[in-house]
């Protein structure tokens, strides 16, 4: 029974902040990813909730209780490490036992408790093996009994498989999503891996530069990304600079889109529409939709990945079902579901589009100026 | 046709290498075979390939000369004490210069490499004007200092090396399963440096062993050890006397460097987890 609270976390170094005010509440039972590029701040959180990073400001709490000032070693935190992290001096028996030993727990507990947190990890009977003679996956497997044998409050896991091959690091997931159920123990896990969160999280707190961009569910996540960063971090995302005309319509591109009701932007702001692949409909030539070119299609198992050059929109993704009948040259497009960046922040969503979607009539050259001044703003971007 | 011709031909190239590792081995065996002969020969005068007759005569000889007593015991008593000396001083020295961040701290790092720059008996000579200030001049404890100089450079950079070689992440682990910072030390860092320390603690005990240069200077007439008797030996007693201490000299470092050699082995299997 453990809560976690990380509650406005800042943590700064010479170079800048490797977090400016992290918050986040993990559930009894739950298991939260904290997912990110490189530098975003994910490790720096899991290493300040083990203990091994003390913040400048901000608080960490598990039911209730201040945890900041304990040393890693009185905390109630395990941590599985990301690589090297059986001690090669000693064998699996004793790399498991050795947090119970400091405990001066009886002999005979020890055996067992060992015993069996090696046969939950899938290791039984490897006890008086050497760290050297297992594999990548099976030395992970000990770390993790190692840190389960501790019975911790709270499980942190930096990157544990990211050193593994990928079948190896499915299967791992798997077994550790597994695992964590059965324990029902507390979880912080990090990754850089959206689909490895995706497939073990309950929920997701996607990180950027020092800060929590969005937490949600992963379901959740990629219908309603929150912010532009987390749509195109979170699977692939379509984006289409615009702005608002007269009328209260967002022209992208040659796309003219309804704003979705409640949803008031100043005509003249600009916007950005995102699409994510599978919410666009490819068809053949026709009255409904803009008029595209099919440059490329990509066979991807069950699905196909198409390349359409749009008029004023550039190349765009658009995943269609391996059945449909498609072939390189003229095509029509239309998005069926569409999100609304002003700036960074989502601001609306349509769904349905293509009922009371309209193309935007080729004689205005209104697509031509949207082009021009897109070019300079990667000028502008580029020059900062 | 090329020069190398012949290493295309298997035979002669295979040949070649027969030859060639034989030379090698006379080269380092035959001084070595000589040695021997001449610490069992009684009689070997030119030109006989083979002594004339063998006996046990000079070992009894060197076995029965007091100054031989003499110096073997200074010797196994200084040297080990210069090990642990060293490995007091240089080993926490050792473990900062891996571990902390401190000013300066990569220059004193290379200067301990200083005592080896410079000709080393003017050096000695130096440092003997200020021990005979110091009263250290013919004393265990003098010996024991300049023989102390040659040991500092192995006993630091190898362990510093070995502190080095201990990932981060498993101290961090030892943390969190519960240890503090001094029980990590004992029970993780320490462990997984220990094959490089035990290799450092034998070359610097070698090198304590075999050091005659500082030794003279500051420890005869009084204090003599193996290698300073060597000098006499060889100067004014038959060849045989000089043969006999020679083996009786390397015997310690033939069995440490044996020693060493496992431990060398074992540190490689210990990083048998991949890299650093």
């Amino acid at each position: 029974m453990a809560r976690l609270e990380i509650d406005h976390l800042v943590k700064q170094y010479a170079a800048g902040y490797a977090i400016q005010d992290v918050s986040l509440d993990v559930a009894d039972g739950e298991l939260v990813c904290l997912l990110g590029p490189s530098g975003c701040g994910k490790t720096t959180t899991l290493r300040t909730i083990g203990g091994f990073i003390t913040p400048d400001s901000g608080d960490v709490r598990i039911d209730g209780q201040s945890i900041l000032r304990l040393p890693p070693e009185r905390r109630p935190t395990a941590m599985v490490f990301q690589r090297y992290t059986l001690w090669p001096h000693m064998d699996v028996a004793h790399n498991v036992s050795f947090g119970l030993e400091l405990r001066h727990r009886p002999r005979k507990e020890i055996e067992q408790a060992v015993k069996g947190a090696l046969e939950l990890v899938g290791l039984p009977g490897a006890e008086k093996r050497h760290p050297a003679q297992l594999s990548g996956g099976q030395q992970q497997r000990v770390a993790l009994a190692r840190a389960l044998v501790l019975e911790p409050r709270i499980l942190l896991l930096d990157e544990p498989f990211s050193n593994l091959d990928a079948q190896l690091r499915v299967r791992m997931r798997e077994e550790l999503t597994t695992i964590q159920r059965r324990v029902g123990i507390t979880t912080v896990f990090v990754t850089h891996d959206q689909e490895e969160a995706l497939s073990i999280a309950d929920r997701i707190a996607v990180m950027r530069a020092g800060l929590i961009e969005q937490v949600a569910t992963p379901t959740e996540l990629y219908a309603r990304p929150a912010t532009r960063f987390v749509g195109t971090f979170i699977g692939t995302m379509n984006l289409i600079e615009g702005r608002v005309d007269d009328h209260g319509q967002v022209v992208a591109g040659p796309f003219q889109l309804p704003l979705p009701d409640g949803c008031h932007a100043a005509p003249g702001g600009a916007l950005t529409v995102g699409v994510r692949p599978e919410d666009f409909v490819l068809a053949a030539p026709g009255r409904t939709g803009v008029a595209i070119q099919v440059v490329q299609t990509t066979d991807l198992g069950h699905y196909r990945r198409v390349i359409v050059d749009v008029p004023a929109a550039g190349k765009l993704s658009v995943f269609v079902d391996k059945s449909q009948d498609l072939s390189l040259g003229p095509g029509s497009l239309w998005p069926r579901r569409v999100l609304f960046y002003a700036g960074e922040e989502l601001i609306g969503i349509s769904e349905g589009v293509q009922e009371r979607f309209r193309a935007v009539p080729p004689e205005v050259s209104l697509a031509d100026e949207l082009i021009a001044e897109r070019h300079a703003e990667a000028r502008r971007e580029s020059a900062d | 046709m090329k020069l190398t011709w012949f290493l295309d031909v298997p035979e002669l190239r295979r040949a070649l290498g027969v030859i060639l590792v034989l030379a090698l081995g006379a080269f380092l065996l035959f001084p070595l075979a000589t040695l021997v002969i001449w610490a069992f020969a009684d009689v070997w005068r030119y030109p006989n390939v083979l002594p004339q007759s063998f006996s046990f005569r000079w070992w009894q000889w060197v076995f029965a000369n007091g100054d031989v007593g003499k110096a073997v015991f200074y010797s196994v008593t200084t040297a080990p004490v210069v090990t642990v000396l060293s490995a007091l001083i240089c080993l926490p020295a050792a473990y900062s210069f891996s571990r902390l961040q401190f000013p300066g701290r990569s220059f004193l790092f290379i200067s301990l490499l200083a005592a080896n720059a410079f000709p080393k008996f003017g050096l000695y000579i130096s440092i003997a004007t200020i021990f005979f200030e110091l009263n250290l001049i013919n004393t265990f404890w003098g010996v024991v200092l300049i023989q102390l100089i040659n040991t500092l450079v192995v006993m630091v950079w190898i362990p510093a090396a070995g502190f080095d070689s201990v990932p981060r992440a498993l101290e961090e682990a030892a943390r969190d399963a519960g240890a503090g910072p001094l029980r990590v030390f004992w029970r993780i860092t320490l462990p997984i440096a220990m094959p490089g320390i035990i290799v450092a603690g034998i070359l610097a005990f070698l090198a304590a062993f075999d050091e005659s240069q500082g030794t003279l200077v500051v420890g005869s007439p009084t204090i003599t050890t193996m290698p300073i008797l060597m000098y006499t030996l060889v100067s004014n007693y038959p060849e045989p006397v000089g043969a006999v201490f020679s083996i009786l000299l390397s015997i310690p470092s033939l069995v440490l460097l044996l020693v060493a050699r496992r431990y060398l082995i074992a540190g490689y299997l210990a990083a048998g987890f991949k890299g650093r």
